[in-house]
């Protein structure tokens, strides 16, 4: 009897060792063969997978697992391929219930596709957040209408949900924690940002618009009803990518972008940058491309909840050594680095409505110009000529 | 594998279904293993090929009866409905002693349809006999011994169709890549005499050139591996640039340029791309993640040792290494070359 068990096992577990492949190479099948309308189911339990599970050229398919906790795609022993899992030139595509880890470069990432809905996923690596996980947990790029709904990001080196020039999305009751930027909407257009939590994060949210990019312009963003809060994880981005630069304390971050609003967020113990307002030129980095507008301009900042207290700022970045000799341990709120477009003035100094900064109306919310511009003398904290609305 | 075949099949009711079988096609006459192309089959050559972990290739075209190419001076050429492109990966099994035999790993066939091109994987048996239909690509260890005499071992990855796509793509849609006029424009042993490939093709009935057509003044990429035998491109001034710009175009253009699944990073490497910007000179990294290797620029004039560029042509590593596909090895030679042209330019 024993014997005939030891051999059932033996049996059983070859089996499963053999099986691996196996379901690599069906469900690689299934998504290549998918039709118009099908839905693909990925069984419960983990998956080893070696390869990037990639849809190409489809319309109208469902991607579908038993369930976050239930079906869990590790690429732990992923040999090939630079994502997890790839969406390409496709419409009306939704991915849910699944947990998807360790992939070695992006873990989710989706290319022109128009409708995407990725709904109840956790997209994570494992272990210590450090600089060889990869860039990106969930990563549309050069898409629209777009649904990120109920996920949840892990220890991105870059952004656990990150959007790039694509257009009309929503990232909404999604969870984002150990990133480097826990949300980032970068040269993207009509994003609504919400009802999201970014916590222990270098930064909680940024909104980006950079250089040298096809899609040159972003903007139109919506953030609010978000909680933003203890964004102060050690940055751990690999030189080189512009997150690097941001500092650890950071909330929320508006950087070259045109028309965004914040409010009724809770944006509480970042204790360096609780939201900031900068241009390109923050970065030091060269501005080669003609068509690019470093300044941000048409923000609103309004209705927020700020914490009370002091914060000591993080000395392991420039900006935030330079607010803590400027300000000690009680940094602004909302710090707004003053560089101006001349463009944006009128002919008698002021600036045109529709490019304002305008804040009022936040609790606790405390103000600074930095005058970065004037090397960071006579910064003012008068928010007086920041209390406005912008036209719509 | 019944299974695979079955629904591919049933995937595709209206299009004539692929064959299971290589030798099904009759591109070849005699034993398959001898690539002696049948009728209205020919081989060609390209000016700088892909690299792909040192396998050798061996390229034809199958065309219609009475059917021709034409030829476009900067995109891939017109096909006619029904032709094929047909690549043979193999390696010799002592790189410096090709007497010794060789074996064939996988065809690779693109065959123009009324919709486009479509793509099919064929994996050869090891009896060297045949090979099979392969949808969803395949692994397996394979070695084999370099030009330098050492051993090599690598886990082979045969590709799937949408790993195809990912290089062979032009604005989402599929496209041949070597079928180009800079890729074929280039002296062949023609019915043992040297001639250019395109001017013989004109004159067997295979392609239709313009009239004017000037092999000298038409467009031409380096052969990067015999740069001293490759004619002086009228685009590229000195030989090195002529050289790194061909190996980028093949290596690295077919993704990176406006309309390649890698215009979203800004960088392009295509032979087209004028803008040094663009073609990452102290240029930042838009999603390279990890894949910066703590670097800050594309490409740093007279330091390519800083450059971003070199960093992922060294690594092998998935995620980081670049090309994301059909690269393991490093391409020692093509990284030399990049470091050379990098050197040179003056910061």
């Amino acid at each position: 009897m024993r014997i005939l068990l030891v051999f059932c096992f033996a049996l059983l577990a070859g089996a499963t060792l053999s099986a691996q492949p196996d379901i690599e190479k069906k469900i690689q099948t299934q998504l290549i063969l998918a039709e118009d309308g099908d839905v693909v189911t990925l069984p419960a339990g983990t998956i080893t997978l070696t390869n990037t599970l990639w849809l190409d050229e489809k319309r109208r398919v469902v991607v579908k697992g038993a369930g976050e906790d239930k079906t869990i795609l590790s690429f732990k022993n992923q040999t090939q391929g630079a994502e997890g899992f790839k969406v390409t030139n496709s419409s009306e595509i939704t991915l849910k219930d699944f947990t998807i880890e360790d992939a070695k470069g992006d873990i989710i990432k989706t290319q022109q596709v128009s409708g995407l809905i990725l709904q109840n996923i956790t997209a994570r690596w494992t272990g210590k957040p450090k600089k060889t996980n990869g860039s990106y947990a969930l990563y549309p790029v050069q898409c629209s209408r777009v649904i990120i709904d109920h996920c949840t990001a892990i220890g991105a080196s870059d952004a656990g949900i990150y959007v790039g020039q694509s257009d009309s999305v929503w990232v909404r009751n999604c969870i984002a924690f150990h990133n480097v930027a826990g949300i980032e909407i970068e040269n993207t257009t009509n994003a609504w940002v919400y009802d999201n939590q970014a916590y222990n994060n270098t930064g909680g949210i940024l909104i980006f618009d950079l250089p040298d990019l096809p899609k040159k312009r972003g903007g139109h963003v919506r953030v609010y009803r978000n909680a933003v809060t203890k964004n102060n994880f050690r940055n751990f981005a690999p030189k080189g990518n512009i997150v690097g630069k941001v500092p650890p304390g950071t909330g929320i971050m508006v950087l070259a972008t045109h028309d965004v609003e914040i409010y009724n967020n809770t944006i509480l113990d970042n204790k360096t940058a609780s939201t900031a307002v900068i241009s390109y030129y923050i970065t030091e980095n060269p501005i080669k491309d003609k068509a690019y507008i470093p300044y941000p301009s048409g923000i609103s900042i309004h209705d927020n909840k700020y914490s009370t207290g002091k914060r000591m700022p993080t000395w392991k970045n420039k900006m935030g050594f330079l607010f803590w000799l400027k300000f000690g341990r009680r940094v602004p709120h909302v710090l707004y680095d003053g560089i101006q477009n001349p463009d944006y003035l009128n002919p008698d100094g002021s600036v045109r409505p529709e490019h304002r900064i305008c804040v009022r109306n936040n609790i606790n919310g405390t103000f600074a110009n930095l005058k970065a511009d004037k090397k960071f003398k006579g910064i003012s904290r008068d928010l007086q000529p920041y209390d406005c609305t912008i036209p719509q | 594998m019944l299974m695979v075949v079955t629904g591919w099949q049933v995937a595709l009711p209206d299009e004539a279904a692929p064959k299971n079988l290589l030798s099904e096609y009759g591109f070849f006459k005699g034993p398959l293993a001898n690539m002696q192309p049948a009728e209205q089959v020919f081989p060609y050559e390209v000016n700088a090929p892909l690299f792909s972990d040192y396998a050798e290739k061996a390229r034809f075209i199958a065309l219609p009866a009475g059917q021709k190419m034409t030829y476009h001076p900067d995109q891939a050429f017109e096909f006619p409905v029904g032709a094929v492109l047909i690549k043979n990966f193999y390696f010799y099994h002592e790189a410096a002693h090709p007497e010794k035999g060789r074996r064939i790993l996988e065809t690779r066939l693109l065959i123009k349809e009324e919709k486009g091109w479509k793509a099919l994987e064929y994996l050869w048996n090891d009896e060297q006999t045949d090979a099979v239909l392969e949808v969803a690509g395949a692994s397996f260890p394979f070695q084999w011994v370099d030009a330098g005499g050492k051993s090599q071992s690598i886990q082979y990855i045969a590709p799937n169709l949408n790993q195809c796509k990912g290089c062979h793509s032009y604005d989402g849609k599929f496209v041949p890549l070597g079928a180009t006029a800079r890729q074929l424009n280039r002296a062949v042993d023609a019915s043992n005499h040297a001639e250019n490939q395109l001017v013989y093709w004109n004159k067997a009935g295979w392609l239709d050139l313009p009239a004017d057509f000037d092999a000298a003044a038409a467009p031409r990429l380096a052969d990067y591996r015999h740069p001293a035998e490759s004619p002086a491109n009228p685009a590229f001034s000195d030989p090195l640039t002529a050289s790194a710009r061909a190996y980028l175009d093949a290596n690295c253009g077919h993704c990176h340029n406006a309309h390649g699944p890698a215009s979203t990073s800004g960088m392009f490497l295509d032979i087209f791309e004028t803008n040094p910007e663009r073609l990452g000179v102290n240029k930042t990294p838009v999603a390279a993640g990890r894949g910066s290797g703590n670097r800050r620029f594309g490409i740093v004039p007279g330091k390519p040792q800083e450059s971003i560029l070199v960093y992922r042509m060294e690594n092998g590593e998935p995620g980081v290494r670049m090309p994301e596909l059909g690269r393991q090895l490093e391409h020692r030679e093509g990284v030399e070359l990049i470091k050379n042209w990098i050197r040179q330019m003056h910061p």
